[in-house]
C-alpha cells in the first residue's frame, strides 16, 4: 500500500530537485506503477504545475515534456506521422484509455521497466533525455544507467529519416507484453530493439551491415539470426526464455517482411 | 490541505488529507457509481472524467484535482440513461458492477468518436473489465446505440 504523508506541487525544477534528494521523498509522475508498491512516502513531489505536459514539434526535433501523458503521445499527429503509426501501435495496448490519460512518459522512461513498450519504441528512434542536473544524454545510455535522484525533464527525438515497425505479443489484451520489438531503419542504419525479454529493452545494431545489401530473403534470414543470437531472453510467469527467443525470430522477420511490402500470411 | 474543485457542476471547497484518492473523495460526496475494483489500475470501475477526459480515480490523488472539474455518472444522467437502456436491452450488464465505469468510458468514446468501428469500440473500451460476460452483449449494445443515434439525427435533419 502507498502511504503519502505530504503532497507538494512544486513551483520550480530546483525545488523538485532539492526535495528529491531525500530518500523518502518521491516524484510521483502518473503514480500508477508507484501505487502498486508497498511504500511510505514522506513528500510526494508533483511536477504537474511546471508546464512539462507539452509536445513541441520543431523543424529538427520533437521535445516531449516529462508530464506528457501516454494518451497525448498516442494522439499527437506529428509523432504519428513521423513514426508511421508505430508510436501509436506501441501505446494502444497499454491497459486502457483511462490509464493512458494518467500515465506519463517521464514515469515510463525514468522507471526503465523491463515490460515497457514506451522504452522499447523510443530506443528505436534517435532519442535523448534531458536531465535537470545531468544534461542531455542518449536514451540508450540513460536506459542502462543506475537510478539516481536527478529529474527527467523531457525527451528529445531527433527527426532523422526513419522507417519503423513496432510489434508486441500479449497473452491477453491490456496485459504486459510477452515480447515487444521495434525494427528500425534510422537514417539508413538498421537496428532492432527487443523489449519485455523480460529484462530491460535491448538495442541491437546491425554492426555487420547485413541489411545494407537490401531486404533479400537471405539478408532477412541472416539478420533474424543475428538479432536472436545477440538478444538474451529470460523466463517469467508469462513465458519461457526459449519461447521468447522464438518470438524474437518471428517478430523481426515479420517486421522486415512488412517493410519489404509483404502482408503477413499468418 | 485545501482543495477547490467542481464535482458534477457543484463547487466544493474542502480540507482533505494529502493522500486521499479521488475515488474516496467522490464517494464521500455521494457518487456511489464510482467503484473500487481491482486496485491495480486495470479494471476501469472507478472511471471519472477529469476536465472531460476519462481517468482512473483509484490512482489519482484528490489533491491533483484541485482547480479542476470532476464528473461522475451521477452528473451525466441523460447520456447514462440513453446508453444504459441499450446495454439493458442486450442483457449485457449481468451483475452490473462494471456498468457505471463502462458507461463513463463509452460516453467518452462517443464524444471523441461518434461513429466508431467495432475494432475502435473494442480498443477504446479495453480498459473496462467485465467478469460476467464475453463483451459480446456490450458490443451489440454499443452498435445498436450508434444506429439509433444516426437514425435520430436523420429524422431530426
Amino acid at each position: 500500500m502507498l502511504n503519502i504523508r505530504e503532497y507538494v506541487k512544486v513551483q520550480s525544477l530546483e525545488e523538485a530537485y532539492e526535495l528529491n534528494q531525500k530518500r523518502t521523498n518521491k516524484i510521483i509522475g502518473g503514480m500508477l506503477w508507484m501505487k502498486m508498491g508497498d511504500r511510505n512516502i514522506q513528500k510526494a513531489i508533483d511536477l504537474s504545475g511546471l508546464g512539462l505536459d507539452q509536445i513541441e514539434e520543431e523543424e529538427e526535433e520533437f521535445r516531449i515534456g516529462c508530464m506528457t501523458t501516454l494518451r497525448e503521445l498516442e494522439l499527437h499527429p506529428g509523432l504519428d506521422a513521423y513514426t508511421g503509426g508505430a508510436l501509436r501501435e506501441s501505446l494502444r495496448h497499454i491497459v486502457g484509455v483511462q490509464f493512458r490519460n494518467l500515465a506519463t512518459v517521464g514515469g515510463s522512461i525514468f522507471g526503465r521497466f523491463g515490460f515497457s513498450d514506451v522504452l522499447t519504441l523510443f530506443l528505436g528512434l534517435d532519442t535523448y533525455v534531458e536531465l535537470y542536473k545531468g544534461g542531455i544524454q542518449p536514451l540508450s545510455t540513460f536506459a542502462w544507467s543506475k537510478r539516481d535522484n536527478d529529474i527527467l525533464v523531457r525527451l528529445i527525438v531527433k527527426k532523422k529519416p526513419v522507417r519503423i515497425v513496432y510489434q508486441s505479443l500479449r497473452l491477453t489484451r491490456t496485459d504486459f507484453p510477452v515480447l515487444a520489438s521495434a525494427v528500425v531503419c534510422l537514417d539508413g542504419k538498421w537496428q532492432a530493439v527487443i523489449g519485455a525479454r523480460p529484462q530491460r529493452a535491448l538495442l541491437v545494431e546491425d554492426e555487420e551491415k547485413i541489411l545494407e545489401g537490401g531486404l533479400t530473403e537471405e539478408n532477412i534470414r541472416k539478420f533474424v539470426a543475428y538479432v536472436t543470437k545477440k538478444t538474451p531472453t529470460g523466463s517469467n510467469m508469462r513465458a519461457g526464455a526459449d519461447y521468447r527467443s522464438h518470438l524474437v525470430e518471428v517478430q523481426v522477420r515479420r517486421a522486415l517482411e512488412e517493410m519489404r511490402g509483404e502482408t503477413n500470411a499468418d | 490541505m485545501q482543495i477547490n474543485l467542481k464535482l458534477n457542476g457543484k463547487l466544493i471547497k474542502e480540507e482533505i488529507a494529502d493522500e486521499l484518492l479521488l475515488i474516496d473523495f467522490v464517494r464521500k460526496h455521494g457518487c456511489y457509481s464510482v467503484k473500487r475494483g481491482c486496485e491495480t489500475a486495470n479494471c476501469g470501475l472507478c472511471t471519472v472524467f477529469l476536465d472531460g477526459k476519462p481517468v482512473l480515480s483509484c490512482s489519482l490523488l484528490a489533491a491533483r484535482a484541485n482547480g479542476r472539474e470532476v464528473t461522475t455518472l451521477e452528473g451525466l444522467q441523460e447520456e447514462a440513461e440513453e446508453i444504459g437502456s441499450f446495454v439493458a436491452n442486450q442483457g449485457a450488464e449481468q451483475c452490473g458492477f462494471c456498468n457505471p465505469g463502462f458507461m463513463m468510458n463509452a460516453i467518452a468514446l462517443f464524444r471523441e468518436n461518434p461513429d466508431p468501428t467495432d475494432e475502435e469500440i473494442l480498443e477504446y473500451l479495453s480498459g473496462n473489465l467485465c467478469r460476467c460476460s464475453g463483451y459480446e452483449g456490450q458490443l451489440r449494445a454499443m452498435k445498436n446505440y450508434i444506429a439509433w443515434k444516426k437514425e435520430k439525427q436523420e429524422v431530426g435533419a
